[in-house]
């Protein structure tokens, strides 16, 4: 099974995750985190991490909330996504653990 | 019938006036056009022994008001309030015998939501007038009041992420190949092959209907079927571009409505041959249907290929937004097909700008575009594109593109699925390097290469397709 964007490379380290988190950021993103253990092309919304972290703009503040998602849901898939309020839209979104 | 003249005098002031007379409004330079007057920007080639100013003055007379004598009629109606009016002219840099005029149309010669009516006249019969040797619409502004009464793309590029969930990157496509001959059965296996491999689309070709070797519903049948297995296995969502252009407006609907039944998420016309009117009414029924439209420019370059003479492409994209589709065809600016690449770029903002196109930011263009929150629509490249093209694709186009790999998909040497994914691989080591900050165009080779070694897809590509270009001179660029 393929979890859409960047799902065709091997699967990111803590230092690549950290690169696209700085991207989006970078970007005004406000990130959000989100798990399932039942991905799949039907399905539309994941289970929400907490709320997008309107407030965290600090990579490793992201890195250890998905930390916590991880340790808290083992066997889901856990993919951060990225809001955008000028366009005000999802602008992003990719899977950073796939168990699965 | 008697004549009731009985002194034969001349009863009004009849015969033919030039156009750019005093007097008349024809050729106003300085006049200020008002907030909801249309705006045209025409190349004009007059023939020899007719001056620029009258040349204008009669584009913009045989598009509005006049005719070629003075009639009893006009004097019923105010043609202060009809008349097109030039109100500048610049020199086109480079070429003497042309200059550029710019032309106010009143917002009531047209009709609400009509693009024919609209394009009868400034597009009308004005493009065969004797005194001008050639004439091309350079681009057109549509006023807020006028725009308004459209309802553009039946979607636009953000909805059709969030219905796709595909965030972030561009979207990959493919056309299927051969165009003619293939059976419906081979056919979707073509589709199954080239979604399961990984990409997000596949198209019908443009000349795809319904023809003796594969009539339209065994096709739509097994290409669902196709869709349908991909994204089972896959995961993800795709979608299959099919074709419902057709004879008449009720053989389409019934094509659509079938794709529709069998639970595809998108239909594909060739919105220039279809005709703005059939294309308009195929738009409503995809926002009334929630299907997405992808819009195939076929007979384009009949219309715009020549400097001198015609409609240039970016006024046809933008009709295109203006009536409604969610993708359209451009220049790839590296592959095969025609499009100068400055002028490429500048059609493409035009397309995806959500608040207003600026002429800064849309070269070539003329006049600054509001949208007024207008659905953006996708810019699709395609044509002669391949993996190496990958980083400069990106690099041009951003996220908000589709780019279409047709023979760099069926023609990897291990088959379509394998081409899939060696395209999809490269896309995503691009989006990734992007984003962490690395220049594509010095770093490309290295990105690819690198990515090329989690991949054997990718690596049997780049050694199929090493060297490959396509580098002849545009027959229309943009002048310096």
């Amino acid at each position: 099974m393929k979890t859409e964007t960047f799902s065709y490379l091997p699967a990111f380290t803590g230092e690549q995750v950290e690169k696209q988190i700085a991207y989006f950021l970078a970007n005004e993103c406000v990130i959000g985190i989100e798990y399932s253990s039942k991905p799949g092309p039907t399905l539309a919304f994941w289970d929400w991490w907490k709320l997008p972290l309107f407030k965290m703009r600090i990579v490793n503040e992201i890195m250890a909330e998905i930390e916590a998602c991880k340790a808290a849901h083992p066997r889901s898939c856990v993919r951060i996504t990225g809001y955008d309020n000028a366009r005000q839209a999802q602008v992003m979104s990719f899977v950073v653990h796939n168990p699965m | 019938m008697s004549n009731s003249n009985d002194n034969n005098q001349a009863l009004f002031d009849a015969g033919v006036k030039e156009y750019s007379a005093a007097g008349r409004y024809y050729y106003d330079i300085g006049f200020k056009p008002t907030d909801t007057q249309v705006l045209a920007a025409f190349r004009i080639t007059p023939q020899e022994g007719v001056s620029f100013e009258e040349a204008a003055a009669a584009v913009a007379a045989e598009s509005s008001f006049s005719t070629w004598t003075t009639v009893w009629s006009d004097y019923l109606v105010d043609a202060a309030r009809y008349c097109a009016r030039t109100y500048e002219m610049k020199p086109v840099p480079g070429h003497n015998d042309q200059m550029m005029a710019y032309i106010a149309y009143p917002l009531d010669l047209f009709e609400e939501g009509s693009m024919p009516n609209l394009m009868s006249s400034i597009v009308g019969n004005v493009f065969g007038f004797k005194p001008l040797r050639a004439l091309r619409l350079e681009d057109i502004y549509f006023p807020p009041a006028l725009l308004k009464t459209f309802q553009g793309p039946p979607h636009g590029i953000q909805v059709e992420r969030d219905k796709l969930d595909k965030y972030g990157r561009p979207l990959l496509g493919a056309t299927m190949k051969p165009k003619l001959g293939l059976s419906a059965k081979n056919y979707g296996r073509l589709v199954y092959e080239a979604l399961r491999g990984g990409l997000d689309f596949t198209k019908d070709d443009e000349n795809i209907t319904s023809q003796p070797f594969m009539r339209w519903r065994d096709r739509f049948e097994f290409v669902m079927d196709a869709v349908k297995q991909a994204e089972a296995e896959t995961g993800e969502r795709k979608g299959h571009y099919l074709n419902v252009t057709a004879g008449d407006m009720e053989e389409m609907y019934r094509r659509a409505e079938l794709a529709r039944e069998l639970g595809s998420r998108i239909i594909m016309v060739d919105y220039l041959v279809a005709g703005f009117t059939a294309f308009a009414s195929l738009s409503k029924w995809c926002r009334a249907n929630g299907m997405l439209l992808h819009a195939h420019r076929a007979m384009h370059s009949v219309m715009d290929r020549q400097q001198n003479h015609g409609v240039h492409w970016r006024v046809l994209a933008k009709w295109c937004r203006i009536v409604g589709a969610d993708h359209l065809h451009n220049g790839t600016v590296v592959g095969k097909l025609e499009g100068d690449r400055a002028s490429t770029i500048g059609i493409n903002e035009m397309m995806r700008a959500t608040d207003v196109a600026k002429v800064e930011d849309c070269p070539g263009h003329h006049f600054d575009q509001p949208w007024l929150s207008m659905p953006a629509m996708f810019p699709v490249a395609s044509g002669g594109i391949h993996v190496w093209h990958m980083p400069e694709l990106v690099s041009i186009f951003g996220d908000e593109v589709i780019l279409q790999f047709g023979g760099g998909t069926v023609g990897h040497p291990w088959g379509s699925a394998a081409g899939a994914t060696a395209n999809r691989v490269a896309l995503e080591a691009v989006v990734q390097a992007r984003n962490e900050g690395r220049n594509l165009l010095a770093e490309g080779t290295d990105i690819l290469k690198s990515a090329a070694r989690h991949s054997e897809e990718l690596h049997a590509a780049m050694e199929t397709w090493k060297g490959i270009t396509f580098e002849y001179e545009s027959v229309d660029a943009l002048e310096k």
